[in-house]
């Protein structure tokens, strides 16, 4: 039940634990333990909206894709230069990764100055970065498995046999 | 000026789905929500769509063989073994036809002499019984009802049976019922269609969106009817591939030899680039309908629990996508039901008479919809239904 429950909400977490219940076929009660469950194991860490920053007017918002090569540390490898770099509140996601590079940091500023001063001021600087790349965003088309601006063009019969 | 027209067509009438349908465009109002089609909301699988695109492409745009790409139908047998426990040669008991329907008239035409009896449970899919008729079949209808969950008995069959009786249509799981058979009523039909030397038609292209532990069972998977039976399917439903056309028969050489021979004439081959496509979907989809089926299932507990909160008695539905309300509380017909819903909540559904005389006093209701569309249609049948509850 947990992974349908899971994949109910990760599409809408406005539902509410009776509506997940009906479309489950499960008790409420049951549904309930289970999402509190979840939070506390952190499997659900939290709810979030999908928003589309591009569309408001006057939006100046700039994300940008951080590719970070680093020298692990003797004995805790990554994951203690990953805790110095997620602690920074600028930053959304962090992201071990396989291949050319080791840490993939996503980061959402007011402005270009803004990320351009988090790279060269607090990222660059730490001591086991060794380099950054950094990929600005020109567009999003889907996030989170949702097209933000889906082309609806198909005409469906609206009475069929 | 003779009449242009013969007499066999201008006997049979309309589809009582038409002029609702009319009622529907003539409106032309962009506030109308409709829960009234037949068809999944899903796209095609983008995998799939590729696979057609890629097809083009390539060029590949000549006729395939009368039967269909050998390739599919290899991939049909394995898919029918594996879900359904079927298990029929591809190149002489398999059959790609332009959809379902093609199947269901090229199997009556093939099987019937004039005068032989069709029987067809209604309500029922629309097609049946003009096929028969132009088939020059007699239909018998036998109509099924409420307090069996809209399934067919054994006695109702045997009551209908007389010594024309030919052929028996079993349309499960049902559109618009939302009915299926299970397994105790399967053996039971089996056993009277043995004892009376019928001949079967299932029409299972619904036979991938069932609802309970079981699934679905085809009846050619009983003792001794496997002889006795055309299984009809296709993609439509369960990939939904509706656009593409694209079904398929499988049944005893004999019969699929000469629905072949009808086929070969009247249609050639079934669209090529359909059929690439439907290729991919029989080796890589499966995982796809099973994301759509699951979803289906979640909505069909919506709609269920909102008709029993609104108070519309409604059986709990197995399989295919729509749930089939009985409205007779209300006092109205099923025609009227619809027609006033349409016009004071603007929320369209399909008259229950549209799939013949027995769905009087019901209403069909397509789940074919997001969760999101499914609840403003809800909210809108909550205010016609109360209104009337509390006036009646």
């Amino acid at each position: 039940m947990k992974e349908k429950i899971l994949s109910i909400i990760e599409k809408n977490s406005r539902l509410g634990v009776s509506d997940i219940a009906v479309l489950l076929g499960e008790e409420e009660e049951a549904v309930k333990r289970a999402i509190e469950e979840m939070e506390r194991d952190h499997v659900i860490c939290g709810y979030h909206t999908i928003v589309n920053w591009g569309a408001l007017d006057n939006n100046t918002k700039v994300s940008a894709l951080i590719e970070v090569k680093v020298t692990p540390q003797r004995g805790i490898g990554f994951d203690k230069i990953a805790e110095r770099i997620y602690n920074y509140p600028e930053v959304d996601d962090v992201y071990l990764m396989s291949g050319g590079f080791d840490l993939c940091v996503m980061i959402e500023g007011e402005s270009l100055q803004d990320v351009a001063l988090f790279v060269s001021d607090k990222l660059s600087t730490l001591d086991y970065v060794i380099s950054t790349a950094t990929h600005f965003m020109l567009k999003k088309y889907k996030d989170h498995g949702t097209i933000l601006n889906p082309v609806k063009d198909r005409e469906r019969i609206p009475i069929q046999p | 000026m003779r009449d242009p027209l013969g007499q066999k067509i201008k006997e049979i009438k309309p589809s009582g789905i038409r002029k609702f349908f009319d009622l529907v465009t003539e409106m032309n109002d962009p506030e109308v929500i409709s829960l009234g089609v037949g068809e999944p909301d899903f796209d095609t699988p983008w995998h799939i769509r590729e696979e057609g695109i890629y097809s083009l492409e390539k060029g590949r745009t000549f006729y395939t063989s009368n039967s269909g790409l050998q390739e599919l139908r290899e991939a049909i047998c394995r898919y029918t073994e594996r879900n359904f426990g079927l298990s029929y040669d591809p190149n002489k008991e398999t059959l790609i036809t332009v959809g379902g329907s093609e199947a269901i008239d090229i199997a009556l035409r093939a099987m019937v002499d004039p005068g032989d009896e069709v029987l067809i449970p209604q309500p029922s899919y629309v097609s049946y019984e003009p096929c028969a008729i132009l088939a020059d079949a007699v239909p018998v209808i036998i109509e099924l009802k409420e307090e069996n969950d809209f399934s067919l008995t054994g006695r109702e069959l045997e009551e209908a049976i007389t010594d024309k009786t030919k052929i028996l249509v079993l349309p499960f799981p049902n559109n618009p019922t939302g009915s299926i058979l299970k397994e105790k009523e399967l053996r039971e039909i089996a056993e009277i269609v043995e004892k009376y030397d019928l001949y079967v038609i299932s029409d299972e292209i619904y036979a991938a969106l069932t609802y309970s532990e079981e699934g679905h069972i085809s009846i050619a998977s009983m003792p001794g009817m496997k002889e006795r039976t055309v299984v009809i399917n296709g993609f439509s439903k369960a990939f939904a591939m509706t656009g593409w056309r694209l079904g398929y028969a499988q049944g005893p050489e004999v019969i699929i030899d000469q629905m072949r021979k009808i086929h070969q004439y009247a249609i050639m081959c079934a669209p090529t680039t359909s059929q690439y496509a439907a290729v991919e979907a029989m080796n890589n989809g499966e995982k796809d309908v099973e994301t759509m089926r699951e979803a289906y299932d979640q909505r069909r507990r919506f709609l269920l629990d909102s008709f029993e909160k609104m108070g519309l008695r409604c059986f709990e539905p197995l399989g295919a996508f729509y749930v089939f309300p009985c409205v007779k509380d209300l006092g109205l017909t099923s025609d009227k039901f619809a027609e006033e819903l349409l016009k004071e909540q603007k929320l369209a559904v399909v008259p229950g008479t549209a799939f013949g005389d027995s769905g009087e006093g019901f209403i069909r209701v397509s789940y074919a919809y997001s969760l999101e569309e499914l609840e403003e249609a809800m909210r809108r049948m909550t205010k016609f239904v109360e209104a009337r509850l509390k006036n009646g």
